[in-house]
């Protein structure tokens, strides 16, 4: 096995591991997005179209949860030292992680984004995108909350620092993807929101490891 | 093997040391002696690449460290171990990442005595067992340079012992020992001290 499928291997189990971050994460979303009906009232009419604004608002929330253990973990227990010695530059560590974070925590929550919104009142067939929407986005928050979790480290609170870091990077994979589900239920061709989202998604994947791997550097020294 | 020339290193506004030299070669050990907060760690830090010195240069094999990641052994005061993961788990990630093949892992695992702690959480596990768990990874994946920081510190006396015949071996075989220690080493090595407090 190389060394890429072995630290990724290893990032899966220790999200799934003890506490499972990836069930406080769709428990979390599905919390969230149960609370909208209770506030505003449950009539349909008012709650639709709003169903995919609330659940891609909620899902952006959900998948900061389990940042904070991203890199905290490994630098206070020493892991990160192992990390840096190993085959792999620690831009590629940072690259696996992400990517490990959005496979354990970003897939399930995709999954559990259109079913929120079904439950609010999207109109079934915008499911799909959705769930696409949601993969995309997804792609994007866990570079870029991969960044916040590295510029965060050796702080105290740190979970707010990365939320205040990284939240408003979150904006624009907002905007792209509410953007895809608003136009689809308008009857409006949404490729060219989610075209935006990938790109997005694309340049998060490129720049984070770097700026992370600068981070974590930082916080070793 | 380990060349350091004119280093100097600070933490923060404090100077630790200036201007120290070190020259390491195969077959050799040097313990690295001096009060606590004299600089001890910082330096193998530095020679393992995750400090930058203010000053001088540091070569592994004429290397800097940074290129030099495949030819070190790192063994801190924390050993990087989950606590909810089984001690088999973390010791074959750690042995496997660092290039050890399931020969070197198996050795190890015999040499360290680890077979009866395979299947344990890793929090269930002491300071001495946590010890001969990162020590494996020593053993299993060979690499020319250790820097070792206080690696007696939890261990009983039989294990003390054994490491001391696993450092002998390791010199034996053209390896290169760094370790900073309280207490004599158990092998034939020169001393470095940083002294106390600067």
């Amino acid at each position: 096995m190389s060394a890429a499928a072995l630290l990724f291997r290893r990032e899966l189990a220790l999200s799934w591991g003890g506490g499972g971050g990836p069930l406080v994460a769709v428990g979390f979303l599905a919390t969230l997005t149960t609370l909208i009906p209770l506030a505003a009232g449950a009539d349909p009419t008012r709650l639709a179209p709003l169903a995919a604004a609330v659940a891609w608002v909620a899902l952006a929330l959900a998948s900061l949860l389990s940042l904070e253990r991203l890199f905290e973990r490994d630098h206070e227990d020493g892991a990160l030292d192992l990390l840096a010695l190993g085959p792999l530059p620690l831009e590629a560590v940072c690259a696996l992680k992400a990517l490990a974070h959005w496979v354990g925590t970003g897939l399930p929550l995709a999954l559990a984004a259109p079913v929120a919104a079904l439950a609010l009142g999207l109109a079934p067939s915008l499911a799909p995108l959705a769930l696409v929407a949601g993969l995309l986005g997804g792609l994007g928050f866990s570079f870029i909350g991969a960044l916040g979790a590295a510029l965060a480290l050796g702080a105290r609170r740190g979970g707010l620092l990365i939320a205040a870091v990284v939240l408003p990077l979150f904006i624009p994979p907002v905007i792209f993807g509410g953007g895809a589900l608003a136009r689809a239920a308008d009857g409006q061709s949404p490729l060219q929101a989610l075209a935006l989202l990938a790109a997005y998604a694309l340049f998060a994947a490129a720049v984070s490891p770097l700026a992370a791997a600068a981070a974590v550097r930082n916080a070793q020294s | 093997m380990l060349s350091v020339t004119g280093l100097s290193l600070s933490r923060g506004e404090r100077v630790l040391f200036r201007d120290l030299s070190l020259a390491l070669d195969a077959g050799q050990a040097v313990a690295l002696t001096g009060a606590n907060g004299a600089g001890k760690t910082s330096l193998l830090r530095a020679i393992a690449g995750f400090l930058r010195p203010d000053a001088g240069t540091i070569a592994v094999d004429g290397q800097p460290p940074a290129e030099a990641r495949d030819r070190l052994h790192f063994l801190g005061h924390q050993d990087g171990l989950k606590g909810q993961r089984l001690t088999g788990n973390e010791l074959d990630f750690q042995a496997r990442w660092l290039g050890a093949d399931a020969a070197g892992t198996a050795h190890a695992i015999q040499t360290l005595g680890l077979d009866p702690l395979l299947d344990l959480e890793t929090r269930k596990l002491s300071a001495g067992q946590r010890r001969r768990l990162a020590l494996a990874r020593l053993i299993a994946a060979p690499r020319p340079l250790w820097l070792m920081d206080e690696p007696f510190a939890p261990l009983d006396a039989g294990w003390r012992e054994a490491l001391g015949r696993l450092m002998a071996e390791h010199l034996v075989g053209g390896g290169a020992i760094l370790a900073a220690v309280h207490d004599p080493l158990p092998i034939p090595a020169a001393a470095l001290d940083l002294g106390g407090l600067s």
